[in-house]
């Protein structure tokens, strides 16, 4: 097991990184001044050796599949990496005059174009730190947009339920009321209730196509129009753009609003759960509204941040965006060029579908339709049979080093595991994947009581979530503490 | 480009699904094609690419400036090993570690983050990062509202501007109401002695966006005499590892951006936000949470926890909407710490004050340049210029020195105001080219004149 950093090291350990200047005391009163720092001082080998092990006791893309339905675990080009780090973009500060800054200006200028052409949207706004920060941006932008109509009875968001979590979360922080909208038996927004639903105190309907089944809404056409017609707004939650680029734009569907998880659609990597980037893109009557600056072109071909957009809702970060995971989004778009993303969200179709068509014969796939980028299934009647549940068949998966699907969600498949495995998997690792799927549920049938005790093979296995959440809940165990030697706060 | 698939396995693979083309497959509803060309530039081979993004770099060239500007967003050393060992692939290409089994050398990453956070802030509890400060801000604020009731937030006007930016854009839409409080011509905030009832929380910074440092002690007395939070904001981590905790000061919460810890400036981002609070507002902190436990076999063990107050569990009743942190970001920070250590820490501070010292002696000594603020400053200070001090930094820019940030940009009133920063990569060297150009620019503007 490896101890924490905080147990490591001794006093005066470490390198010399920079002169000595002598104690604070020489610079600051004593009384501004905190009595001691209690941090350890550790070798950089000490150092190295920690985090190398630790990474030893990570799964990722680079070492195993990552079939992680809704999250888009493609390969991340290294060629991303390499741009991401020139000296260029590092050391430029945020705050650097724009005659200083035209290389950088002139990427988020290119980028956001071409943004708003892949996806029918008039402009995009690259501030949002991430898919949540970009449903945010645009509730606010909304919510702007009605108060300045003089709508402020607009006060409701329609969410089907299958939507991400985030949305009603979104929703809510800009105090609209949330409806939620059942689905189909065939999988799709019921759009009798959605119009049962929508009237003149609707503001937004945010809408994932295709949805979080991985099936396209093909009514989309006309729920906009329902929408529309009693004056609410269309927000389109990009978290599966992964199927659609360069194949269908949300813009075309008639949506006001969107954002985009560039993390999952253009191969930033997760970073283990960020930094991410959630553009938002707005069609022309919501763009006024867009956070700002923004960056812009001047007739002479000089690139400046524009300030002056009156009807924007602000700034949603201190500084302008997540710069350098925007530069690796955009490495991995000019790569490929139109043609080639089109390509890629076909081979993501034809990815889910080879899966999703084999898996058929041993778990049960509730919905007949073909899938787009993803798929999910159900192992209710496994369960019925066997008592082996989804969450077994995940553990199970840890085993043979693949990680486990989306587990348990959207909340209207029981036992369900959503399966997403991106255009970057050949088929030996698909067929190798089915294989190893179909092995557990065999052994589910042979040995159930094995598969509730997996993962046998992990760096630790099935950990207590009920005692740290109870000692959680008093602000216990969320830190290594000094008083008790095993790390647990006291 | 990155996908595998011959035309062969394609064929056998639409073959097992019983589609006759990728297109049947993945082409939209009728009426839904893209009927007009994108307006995407053609692919590029990936050497070509490499260089056509080179270029972009090259043509930043405040980036290879010499810099007084700090502001939020500070220019410091990375140890090598750093970079190193946070962008191993392992740690890069994963995803919010919801598989703990498969996840542990993420989650005690951020287990450390947390610990480092409370070790430096002095608080009980920390979240797992959040966007940036600015945001850190707005999840104090929101927290502040949620544990008093109350909607209205005094926030001082030495608060970084775009931190109070980004709240104001939040509060517009979330019926939060933000007053401001004065700066005193020591460039301290002026907390008034009777404070509104009404108030949820009290925001101050520390150093404050003037670099100076403010006073947070009793401006946490008189919040905390009407039943208000104290939030303390940290723009320029580094100072906490000299500066009284924001705990000895009396914050409810800290807030902050720790980008000065290994993060580049990247043109803003991205950098990493941190939450902390007391035990006893536990469960408002927003955003995940890692906790320790054990496995089945007793091993110690790290998990997420608290998922029930979080979006995907709570949907609309989440304490807050945060999905994705900035996990790579936190791991960067947690390794800077490790490598540099408290020795380190230490020593890296201490230079900082000593060079914003030396710079800060070097620019009295010139005609004309003063500095009036008397309160005590770590690593930036405001220098009162004899002309305006935008034309003396546009001067300074054609000599490739980026002279600090004009007040007026913010403080349209300042505008013989300039806010200028040392850290430890400032040299003597740079100094002496620093006054030296500020001294001739100014003689030039004023014979301009």
């Amino acid at each position: 097991m490896p101890s924490l950093l905080f147990e490591k090291g001794a006093p005066g350990r470490g390198g010399d990184f920079v002169r000595d200047a002598g104690p604070a005391t020489r610079f600051l009163k004593a009384a501004a001044l905190r009595a001691e720092l209690p941090l350890p001082d550790l070798t950089e080998l000490e150092v190295a050796r920690h985090f190398t092990e630790l990474s030893h006791r990570n799964f990722s893309v680079d070492t195993n599949f990552y079939p992680l339905g809704s999250c888009t675990m493609k390969y991340n080009p290294k060629l991303n990496e390499a741009v991401s780090g020139f000296a260029g973009f590092t050391d430029l500060h945020p705050l650097a005059p724009d005659d200083g800054a035209q290389g950088a200006i002139r990427l988020l200028w290119h980028m956001e174009r071409t943004l708003a052409s892949l996806f029918g949207m008039e402009a995009f706004s690259l501030m949002p730190a991430a898919g949540a920060h970009g449903e945010i941006t645009a509730m606010l932008m909304a919510k702007k947009y009605f108060h300045e109509r003089g709508e402020r009875e607009r006060i409701t968001c329609i969410v089907p339920d299958t939507a991400h979590g985030t949305n009603p979360a979104s929703a809510a922080m800009v105090g609209y009321k949330v409806i939620s909208i059942p689905s189909t038996a065939r999988g799709r927004t019921d759009v009798a209730a959605l119009r049962a639903k929508v009237d003149g105190s609707t503001a937004v309907c945010m809408m994932t196509n295709p949805n979080t089944l991985g099936l396209f809404e093909d009514d989309i056409a006309e729920m906009t129009q329902v929408v529309h017609a009693a004056g609410g707004l269309m927000y389109y939650d990009g978290a599966n753009a992964n199927a659609i680029v360069g194949l269908t734009r949300p813009g075309d569907m008639g949506f006001d609003l969107m954002h985009l998880n560039l993390h999952k659609t253009f191969s930033v990597p997760h970073g283990g759960g960020g930094p991410g980037s959630g553009p938002v893109g707005a069609n022309a009557r919501l763009a006024p509204y867009l956070p700002a600056p923004a960056a812009a072109r001047d007739e002479s071909g000089a690139y400046y941040w524009d300030e002056d957009r009156p009807s924007s809702i602000g700034m949603v970060r201190a500084f302008p965006a997540h710069f350098l995971a925007i530069v690796r989004a955009y490495a991995y778009i000019i790569v490929h060029g139109a043609d080639g993303l089109r390509r890629n969200s076909q081979l993501a179709v034809l990815n889910a579908n080879y899966i999703r068509a084999k898996v058929k014969e041993f778990l049960t796939v509730p919905y007949v339709d073909l899938c787009r980028h993803e798929f999910v299934c159900s192992a209710e009647e496994l369960k019925k049979t066997t008592g082996v549940r989804a969450l077994d068949l995940a553990k199970g998966l840890l085993d043979a080093g693949v990680h486990a699907p989306t587990m348990y969600w959207p909340h209207v498949v029981p036992e369900c595991l959503m399966i997403e495995p991106t255009e970057t998997e050949s088929k030996q690792t698909l067929d190798a994947f089915v294989e190893t799927l179909r092995t557990l549920v065999e052994k589910a049938h042979e040995d159930p009581e094995l598969l509730a005790r997996m993962p046998l093979h992990t760096p630790v296995r099935r950990v207590d979530e009920a005692q740290v959440g109870r000692l959680a809940n008093k602000g216990v165990g969320l830190r290594w503490s000094p008083e008790r030697s095993d790390g647990a706060a006291s | 480009m990155y996908t595998p698939h011959t035309a062969e396995e394609i064929r056998a693979m639409l073959e097992v699904i019983g589609a006759p083309s990728l297109e049947a497959l993945s082409d939209p509803p009728t009426g839904l094609e893209i009927k007009s060309a994108l307006d995407v530039a053609p692919a590029l081979p990936e050497a070509d690419a490499y260089a056509h993004i080179l270029g972009m770099a090259h043509a930043n060239a405040a980036a290879r400036m010499v810099s007084f500007l700090g502001a939020g967003a500070y220019r410091h050393y990375q140890p090598p090993a750093v970079p190193y060992y946070a962008f191993r692939s392992e740690f890069l290409t994963s995803y919010t570690p919801y598989q703990a089994e498969a996840s542990q050398g993420s989650l005690q990453a951020i287990f450390e983050w947390q610990t480092y956070i409370c070790l430096l802030s002095g608080m009980d509890v920390s979240n797992a990062s959040v966007y940036d400060g600015a945001t850190a801000l707005v999840e104090g604020v929101i927290m502040a509202a949620q544990v008093t009731g109350r909607r209205r937030v005094a926030i001082s006007r030495a608060v970084h501007p775009l931190y109070r930016r980004v709240l104001a854009t939040y509060a517009a839409g979330m019926d939060v109401e933000i007053v401001e409080l004065p700066v005193n011509a020591d460039g301290v905030t002026e907390v008034p002695a009777d404070v509104s009832s009404e108030l949820a929380a009290i925001a101050i910074q520390s150093p404050n966006f003037f670099g100076a440092v403010d006073e947070v002690s009793s401006a946490a007395a008189r919040a905390h005499a009407s039943g208000a939070l104290l939030i303390h904001v940290t723009a320029e981590a580094l100072a906490l590892a000299v500066l009284k905790t924001p705990r000895e000061l009396g914050a409810d919460i800290a807030v902050g951006d720790a980008q000065s810890f290994g993060l580049a400036l990247g043109y803003g981002g991205p950098y990493v936000g941190f939450v902390a609070t007391t035990k006893e507002h536990v469960r408002r902190l927003p955003g995940r949470l890692v906790g320790q436990t054990h496995d089945v076999d007793g091993r110690r063990a790290y998990v997420l926890t608290l998922q029930g107050r979080e979006q995907h569990i709570r949907r609309e009743l989440a304490s807050s909407n945060i999905c994705t942190n900035q996990a790579l970001c936190a791991l960067i920070a947690t390794i800077y710490l490790a490598v540099v250590g408290r020795k380190g820490l230490l020593s890296i501070a201490g230079a900082n004050m000593a060079n914003a010292r030396t710079l800060a002696d070097a620019i009295v000594a010139l005609p004309g340049f003063g500095i009036t603020h008397r309160a005590p400053f770590f690593n930036e200070f405001v220098v009162q210029t004899p002309v305006p001090a935008a034309e003396l930094c546009a001067a300074l820019e054609k000599r490739d020195i980026l002279a600090g940030l004009p007040l007026a940009r913010f403080y349209p009133d300042l505008t013989h105001a300039l806010l200028v920063c040392a850290t430890e990569l400032t040299t003597p060297q740079h100094i002496a080219d620093f006054t030296r150009a500020l001294s001739e620019e100014t003689r030039r503007a004023v014979a301009a004149v």
